[in-house]
């Protein structure tokens, strides 16, 4: 009876309760897109690996470090396996289309990231051909690239058309891979740099080091530093969580601002539902009154109203958690450039299904207090 | 015959004020009554003159300043605001002016809600349903919601959601007071029954003199005393 009560009490007022709903799975949906934005920036940073440690010029990324420390760390003890690359920073045709790329030493990096999942046959040409190129899945879908196509980047930080054959395509080995990278052979761009700008050769922008276990992490990363202290190139390692938090950390501020939105988001959804419930308890008080007359105590009462409460919000909360899959899909693919991995996150949804049932009871307890507190008396007399 | 029946109401120097402006209203002062088994009992008097608050004192919604409501042998007004509660949904069978039905449940589903409170299985309460509803000859309504029922028909389901728990007594505010002549007479018709075959107390609060009619006595109400009724009452009543 009394789930029957209140799902024919949530839509007695049909106009009022369904804006409300909409209101809610728009409320919803905008948090669940603001969340999953909030995610796409921590992407690269939920992809990272315990086991794998980044190694920069203490100064800063964007000074080299020389490709003669490689044997160094590779004899520190817990080091298992050392890659390097440098960011190449080209661009494909014009700058709008912009992607990550870089060049790698190309059999430890794939050693290093299981993750990037290649087939066997592509694998073993794209690491034979100095020229090979090896792009991710949703890249190669962006610009309709096929196995055996010849790509050209425009160098900026390394001037000059660079030409590369596309050689493998990676697929991720779950939704929170990076497909959108591109990445050839160190080689192919440091023996032309012997070339044209031999200061500029055989040095490396990072290394990636293989732990041999994760445990040793911080201990590796001491050692590796210590090594290189006092050195004309001194060495910052940290875990690659936290290299990739480097990057999030500089846009702290908006990450800041899109969290306060989506709560004041939620804060003015909770209004418009206590609303709503002020409304209709007022609209009942002399229904509460009859309900208490005939004995009926005050958990019933509030049952009733908390459940219609729950009923608007976890319908609009649940229409706009369906809805937000498919904004995210197509959000995701118009922003792709910027964001290479936009998924809706578990975590995002149980926070949406959190703020829904949180809207609903907090929404509904001013109007229970009330309905509860109200003489039968005076309820009585607020009929007819 | 009512007076030879046991008392199952008795009220004792009962008194009630409410606070109106930061002054006290006396609205009762120092009622005393009985109430026999199965009598049918008019409550009149001019408006103000308390009678529908001596009404939900009795029926357990109101507390007293003083004195003492006895029902069935139990003194309410020592009750607490739950112990009142299930009180009620035991003891009390209410019948109001407005009909006071849930607009959102069916007819059955109105009679049905006072036994939610009872341990009775949902089969057990079907059939009392059914019973109180073949009483108020709305058997066939059951499934009609409020609004599909005429203003009559909606009384007859509140009395039938009235009896079906076999209160002690039935309390009446008004029960004619929205009600065409001739639904007002049916209505009076199936209460005249309730007493005189059933044996039901009701304790009815009316201005209307053909209401008063049918019950076997009447209590006059003036400036919260029990008073005499005027002779022009009387007159329209007996």
């Amino acid at each position: 009876m009394l789930l029957k009560l209140l799902l024919r009490n949530a839509f007695r007022h049909k106009l009022r309760n369904t804006l409300t709903v909409c209101g809610m799975c728009i409320a919803i949906l905008a948090f669940g897109m603001l969340r999953t934005v909030i995610s796409a920036w921590y992407a690269g940073v939920a992809a990272s690996s315990t086991s794998r440690l980044i190694t920069r010029n203490a100064i800063s990324l964007v000074f080299p470090l020389p490709i003669s420390y490689r044997d160094k760390i590779r004899a520190v003890e817990g080091v298992k396996t050392v890659s390097y690359g440098s960011w190449f920073g080209g661009i494909y045709i014009e700058e709008k289309n912009f992607f990550a790329n870089f060049a790698v030493e190309p059999k430890t990096y794939l050693e290093l990231y299981p993750e990037f999942i290649i087939p066997v046959e592509q694998q073993e040409t794209f690491l034979r051909d100095r020229k090979a190129c090896a792009v991710g899945a949703k890249l190669a879908k962006r610009f309709g690239w096929e196995i055996g196509d010849n790509i050209t980047l425009k160098g900026t930080i390394y001037p000059g058309n660079w030409e590369f054959v596309l050689r493998a395509i990676y697929a991720g080995r779950d939704q929170t891979t990076d497909q959108s990278q591109f990445f050839f052979h160190w080689d192919y761009l440091n023996e032309s740099l012997k070339k044209s700008a031999p200061s500029r050769a055989d040095k490396v922008g990072f290394y990636i080091i293989g732990l041999t276990n994760p445990d040793l992490a911080a201990r590796t990363a001491v050692a590796v530093d210590r090594m290189f202290k006092n050195s004309f190139a001194e060495t910052l390692t940290e875990t690659e969580k936290a290299f990739q938090m480097g990057f999030v950390s500089m846009s702290e501020a908006i990450i800041t601002a899109i969290k306060l939105v989506s709560l004041v988001i939620i804060v003015i959804i909770m209004a418009v539902v206590a609303n709503t419930m002020v409304m209709s308890v007022r609209e009942r008080m002399g229904e509460y009154a009859v309900f208490k007359t005939l004995g009926f105590g005050p958990w019933y009462l509030t049952a009733m109203i908390l459940g219609e409460s729950l009923v608007i919000t976890c319908l609009g909360g649940a229409i706009g958690i369906l809805l937000t899959f498919p904004l995210a899909r197509a959000f995701g693919q118009a922003v792709g450039d910027w964001f290479p991995v936009f998924n809706v996150a578990r975590e995002t949804i149980v926070m949406d299904a959190a703020a829904a049932l949180s809207v609903g009871i907090i929404a509904a307890v001013f109007p229970a207090w009330r309905a509860i507190r109200v003489r039968i008396a005076e309820g009585l007399r607020r009929i007819g | 015959m009512v007076d030879a029946a046991e008392v199952i109401v008795e009220i004792r120097e009962l008194s009630k004020s409410y606070r109106r402006g930061g002054q006290s209203v006396p609205v009762l002062e120092n009622i005393s009554l009985t109430i026999h088994e199965g009598e049918f009992l008019a409550l009149m008097g001019p408006s103000g003159s308390g009678k529908s608050t001596l009404l939900n004192l009795i029926a357990g919604l109101d507390q007293a300043d003083s004195g003492s409501v006895i029902v069935g042998g139990v003194d309410i007004t020592t009750l607490s605001e739950t112990e009142l509660a299930d009180w009620r949904a035991g003891h009390v069978g209410f019948i109001f002016q407005f009909y006071n039905l849930i607009p959102v449940l069916t007819a059955f589903e109105n009679v049905e809600l006072p036994l939610i409170l009872t341990s009775l299985s949902k089969k057990e309460r079907r059939r009392h349903v059914e019973t109180a509803l073949q009483l108020v000859k709305l058997a066939d309504r059951m499934d009609h919601y409020p609004r599909q029922l005429s203003g009559g028909q909606q009384q007859r389901v509140a009395i039938a959601r009235a009896v079906v728990t076999d209160p002690t007594i039935l309390v009446a505010d008004e029960p004619t007071g929205d009600l065409d002549r001739g639904s007002a007479e049916e209505v009076l018709k199936l209460m005249e029954r309730l007493s005189e075959n059933l044996g039901k107390t009701i304790i009815m609060v009316t201005h209307d003199p053909r209401a008063a009619r049918r019950a076997q006595s009447m209590k006059y109400l003036d400036k919260g005393v029990l008073a005499n009724a005027p002779e022009a009452t009387l007159a329209e009543c007996f």
